[in-house]
């Protein structure tokens, strides 16, 4: 009977873990949406990208992994601004089926271009952390999962003190009103680029955490549907219920595909996310702490 | 010049409400209309085959995707698992023997019931928040279909379709295959073209335009989804049942993933959002552009002496439709359907363009 319980909290509990991680991808799609209400539907092709640009800094040039990240991340944040004055500015005000294309657009585009630059086979990235579980009690935990953990909650953080900061000031004020935005002086298009830099950055370190633990290939992009759901469960523009919606997910997600797998025959996953996704949006779909004033029927 | 229309004229309402109203569309209509029948003649087997003929089921799927975002104004992210559950359905029933022309309808119909449980998500909400549904809904029908052994034939399996039979003949023609096609197509076109001049049509762009106002001046929203779904289901399920019967000629899961439905969108959105002749542009650009944009950069690439890889020339034609989706969004976000009507009505007044006010 012990056996179970603790069958059921290591899947528990290494689920919460993993599920910190989705939530990092959940935190790119928030500050992008909070600032300019583009659900931003290429968030899994930049985590991707983000991890073949430390790849490419830290083989092809040959540079440290640290450097190689810090350097990622500048140029990531580059490409996130370029993405926005680019593709998305001209789009502000259309309609969001337009907007949702262009995202999508911008995902299959990127997919692509990394596929034909460093072709499909999957490659490894070590960033040193050692394969052995660690023990707590009877319960075993993966080390990658612990970290990327840390790392998404010391993130967090940092958006909470940021958002104290005068520059985070600005970007509440734009994810609340336009136009009083416009009204007080403040430069919307400049805290809009802003925050996709910011996400652009977040992808970047959910890029290289998940390539650590299954390498850098075509599948990190995957991790959209889990982001997005992540995101939903949490609000859509609250970073603290994504945080949470993360733990909850991850929990539920690995537990449930746990004791399904044997009995379905596998696969249930991604099942399970987008029955949570579906559910969510059926019975609340402001999520955990989002506003109510999403459009209902 | 082609056009000569220097003013509306009518003067009854029967000649207002007409389908083709001027003389040259009439004619435009005709020849095309031949050209398609004459096809099998006039190009060859291969391009009939591989070209002409996905082109005429892809536009007809399109067309009903277009009426779901397009008129209705609702989201579908999941059209291609909607296509899907008709192809499968009709291939078990003509697996189980019955006859080819009420397959396909069955197909259609468990495509409308399937179709439907989409449109209660429409009912719940909209905008972002039915696109992601729909989206999680096609992840779902993704896994139903292929891990339920009694609709795919087991995990990775793939179905053969058995050969078609009309009125109890076999078609196995390209000729005949293609007429299929067309026949189909044509008929989802005149009805899209219809469609605009009915009740129905008005109340789907009177729920698009803001449902609540369709509400107050007693258009039933919640009806007219349901009916827009439905439609539009039907269309695709039929649709996704010829894809397999006249060109896969097998049915996998694979055929109608989550990459299709987003290919289907691409193809409404580069036609232009409730757009008929869009539709067709659409479906032309997306679906022949890669195998075109392949033969030009690999031909480029030898030109210029370049020694691109084998990795990197199958994967560029996925970069140039990725490029395409957001050049098209960013120059012209109405789509072919706009750029086709900007040279119409240029063309309309032609060279007396000091007429239009």
């Amino acid at each position: 009977m012990s056996m179970d319980l603790n069958y059921f909290l290591e899947l528990g509990i290494n689920g919460a873990l993993a599920g910190l991680m989705y939530a990092l991808v959940a935190m790119g799609l928030v500050l992008v949406y909070k600032s300019s209400s583009v659900p931003n539907l290429a968030q899994g092709a930049l985590t991707m990208v983000g991890a073949y640009v430390v790849l490419f800094y830290q083989l092809g040039l040959g540079l440290p992994m640290v450097l190689a990240i810090l350097l990622a991340i500048v140029t990531m944040c580059g490409l996130g601004l370029g993405i926005e004055r680019v593709a998305l500015r001209p789009l502000a005000g259309r309609p969001i089926v337009m907007i949702l294309m262009m995202t999508l657009g911008l995902d299959i585009f990127l997919r692509a271009l990394t596929l034909a630059i460093w072709g499909g086979n999957g490659r490894p990235l070590r960033l040193g952390i050692s394969d052995d579980p660690i023990f707590l009690g009877p319960i075993l935990l993966n080390q990658a999962y612990v970290i990327g953990a840390a790392v998404t909650l010391v993130l967090f953080g940092f958006f909470v003190f940021f958002f104290q900061t005068r520059r985070g000031v600005v970007l509440r004020a734009i994810a609340d009103d336009y136009m009083a935005s416009w009204s007080v002086g403040i430069s919307v298009e400049r805290g809009v680029g802003l925050s996709w830099a910011l996400s652009s950055m977040v992808a970047t370190i959910a890029g290289v955490l998940w390539a650590s633990m299954q390498g850098v290939d075509q599948s990190l992009s995957l991790l959209l549907l889990k982001g997005v759901t992540v995101a939903v469960l949490g609000g859509m523009d609250s970073l603290g219920g994504a945080i949470l919606a993360g733990l909850l997910l991850g929990a539920f997600e690995s537990v449930a595909s746990g004791y399904l797998d044997p009995l379905l025959g596998g696969g249930t996953r991604e099942l399970v996310i987008a029955a949570v996704l579906i559910i969510t949006i059926m019975i609340r779909p402001h999520g955990l702490f989002g506003r109510h004033d999403i459009e209902r029927l | 010049m082609f056009f000569r229309q220097a003013g509306v004229f009518h003067t009854s309402y029967a000649l207002d409400r007409k389908l083709f109203p001027i003389p040259a569309d009439r004619v435009m209509i005709v020849v095309m209309l031949a050209f398609g029948v004459l096809a099998p003649w006039l190009v060859s087997s291969l391009t009939l085959t591989s070209y002409m003929l996905p082109w005429l089921v892809w536009t007809s799927a399109t067309l009903g995707l277009n009426l779901i975002i397009g008129w209705a104004g609702q989201f579908h992210f999941g059209y291609a698992a909607v296509m899907g559950i008709g192809a499968y359905a009709s291939v078990h029933a003509t697996r189980n023997g019955i006859p080819w022309e009420i397959a396909v309808v069955l197909g259609g119909l468990t495509a409308t019931v399937i179709g439907v449980v989409f449109a209660f998500a429409a009912l719940r909400v909209k905008g972002l928040y039915l696109a992601l549904s729909t989206l999680a809904l096609q992840f779902v029908m993704d896994w139903v279909i292929s891990h339920v052994p009694a609709i795919s034939g087991g995990v990775g399996a793939t179905l053969q379709a058995p050969a078609m039979r009309l009125m109890g003949e076999v078609v196995s023609s390209d000729a005949g295959l293609y007429y299929v096609a067309l026949v189909w197509c044509v008929l989802v076109t005149v009805f899209m073209l219809n469609l605009r001049r009915t009740a129905l049509g008005r109340a789907l762009v009177a729920v698009r335009e803001k449902d609540f106002a369709a509400a107050v001046i007693g258009v039933q929203s919640f009806y007219y989804k349901l009916i827009a779904f439905a439609t539009s289901s039907f269309i695709g399920g039929v649709s996704g049942a010829i894809l397999i019967f006249t060109f896969y000629r097998a049915v996998t899961p694979e055929q109608f993933s989550v990459n299709v439905s987003i290919e289907l969108l691409a193809m409404v959105i580069v036609g232009g959002l409730g757009s008929i002749i869009g539709s067709w542009f659409g479906a032309a650009f997306i679906l022949l552009m890669p195998s075109q944009m392949n033969h030009l950069i690999a031909w480029g690439a030898k030109a210029l002496g370049l020694d691109l890889g084998v990795e990197t020339l199958a994967h560029i034609p996925h970069v140039v439709y990725g490029a395409l989706i957001i050049l098209f969004l960013i120059v012209e976000p109405m789509g072919l359907g706009k750029l086709y009507g900007n040279v119409r009505d240029y063309l309309k007044l032609w060279p007396f363009g000091y007429t239009r006010k």
